[in-house]
């Protein structure tokens, strides 16, 4: 929410700049995009090593992933900041106040996947959106989606995967976060709120300030949100790909399908509780489920964990816990987990 | 004498923001008070979404995100634009 003018931005030499800066960017990436083998190949050559040596073959991983995974995320991270600009948290909650259960579930998790959130947010954001006529339902759908169904996850899948990996990964991610908060409205448990929060919900003097942004200060945005994002978990991704990596060179072929595999009925939910006390975020982990699957393990069970470890993340639950009682914080992890785990097998049936 | 609060639980970006504002009043000779505040209730009590947020003479002028420390300086010199 900006509430000052925006500052003159209508210069056309500036214009200018942006549209030719855009344009030859979108070139670079596309022409880096399409060499990656070609890079990982010459590095290798210039190393003097083959690939037919478990070596050679994990360091070949290591340089084709690390350059795929950050050009997909800086192009991603950067199309998102500027989309989010459009979908101020405000915003989300004058398009969410008064709906009612079912359209506002469904409207709620979907525009929880472009509205910007940081789980340090969740408070003010889970009070800003009850004070202002959102259902408690409706505010969890939308709670268990900004973080699961992660624009950073999707591109990632998407890039590895393919689309359909990744279409399935949000259909699923959106459902699980529409029924979720459908069976937490259900349960009428408004009481189990901390008591300050019920004492606040009262209040209904909120507006929404219109955003006037010029063109070129949502591309800055978009900089901004590369350069926040990027710099915040490219260490999770080189140490992923790392670990992914070793993986790959090291690890016999369908080793992982003996306890990761399909058959493994028990995998699921032991991917499940395994991801609660991990965090990191969608970007370190990914190279990680890609070595996996690329030895045996199964997609869902793999998906599972992946979902467990971004949706129910012990540091938020512990900020959550500030406003919510503990009942009501057992109900929310104990309907996502179900969720997950349902899509865990489903995904394991599909595919 | 500005009356400066900054708005956010104890996050990073919370801590930086701080810093900016001092920072930022420091250069320009303005003095302020400046108060981190880090109770959820006060915090939701100034309509505030996503923090950091900051509040200058009991304005809310910014939340989310860093701001431009070019508009820090402006909130700090002439107060909030309304």
């Amino acid at each position: 929410m900006q509430i000052d003018a925006p500052h003159p931005a209508n210069d056309p030499q500036r214009s200018l700049r942006w549209a030719t800066g855009i344009a030859l960017a979108t070139i670079v990436w596309i022409a880096a995009y399409t060499h990656l083998t070609d890079f990982a190949d010459s590095v290798l050559r210039l190393l003097g090593l083959s690939r037919d040596t478990a070596f050679g073959e994990a360091l070949h991983f290591f340089f084709y992933d690390t350059p795929k995974v950050l050009l997909l995320l800086t192009g991603i991270v950067f199309v998102m900041g500027v989309v989010q600009t459009y979908f101020a948290p405000e915003r989300t909650r004058a398009l969410l106040s008064g709906r009612r259960a079912g359209v506002g579930n469904i409207l709620a998790a979907t525009l929880g996947i472009v509205t910007p959130f940081c789980s340090c947010s969740a408070v003010p954001l889970f009070i800003g959106f009850l004070s202002a006529g959102v259902p408690l339902g409706v505010t969890f759908s939308f709670l268990i989606s900004a973080p699961m169904v992660n624009e950073i996850a999707l591109a990632l899948l998407f890039g590895m995967f393919g689309w359909k990996v990744a279409a399935l990964y949000l259909g699923l991610g959106l459902l699980v976060a529409i029924v979720s908060g459908i069976v937490i409205g259900k349960l009428h448990m408004e009481c189990h709120l901390e008591d300050w929060v019920q004492a606040i919900q009262a209040r209904t003097d909120q507006h929404y300030e219109h955003d006037t942004m010029t063109w070129i200060e949502r591309g800055e945005a978009g900089l901004a949100h590369i350069r926040e994002i990027v710099a915040k978990v490219w260490p999770y991704i080189i140490a992923g790909i790392a670990l992914g990596a070793g993986i790959h060179g090291y690890v016999p072929q369908d080793f992982m399908a003996s306890f990761m595999g399909k058959d493994v009925w028990w995998a699921v939910p032991a991917a499940v509780v395994l991801g609660v006390p991990m965090y990191t975020n969608a970007a370190g982990i990914i190279p990680i489920v890609e070595a996996l699957i690329g030895k045996g393990a199964a997609l869902g069970t793999v998906l599972a964990f992946m979902m467990s470890v971004i949706a129910l993340s012990a540091p938020e639950m512990i900020i959550l816990r500030k406003a919510l009682k503990p009942r009501l914080i057992a109900t929310f992890a104990g309907v996502v987990a179900g969720g997950i785990l349902l899509v865990g097998y489903i995904f394991n049936l599909v595919l | 004498m500005k009356d400066v609060k900054v708005l956010g639980p104890g996050c990073a970006r919370c801590k930086t923001l701080a810093e900016m504002v001092q920072q930022s009043a420091d250069q320009a000779g303005i003095a302020i008070k400046l108060e981190k505040i880090d109770d959820m209730a006060t915090i939701v009590g100034y309509g505030v979404m996503s923090t950091p947020g900051l509040v200058i003479d009991g304005k809310l002028v910014h939340a989310g995100g860093l701001p431009d420390a070019k508009k820090i300086a402006g909130w700090l010199q002439d107060g909030p634009a309304t």
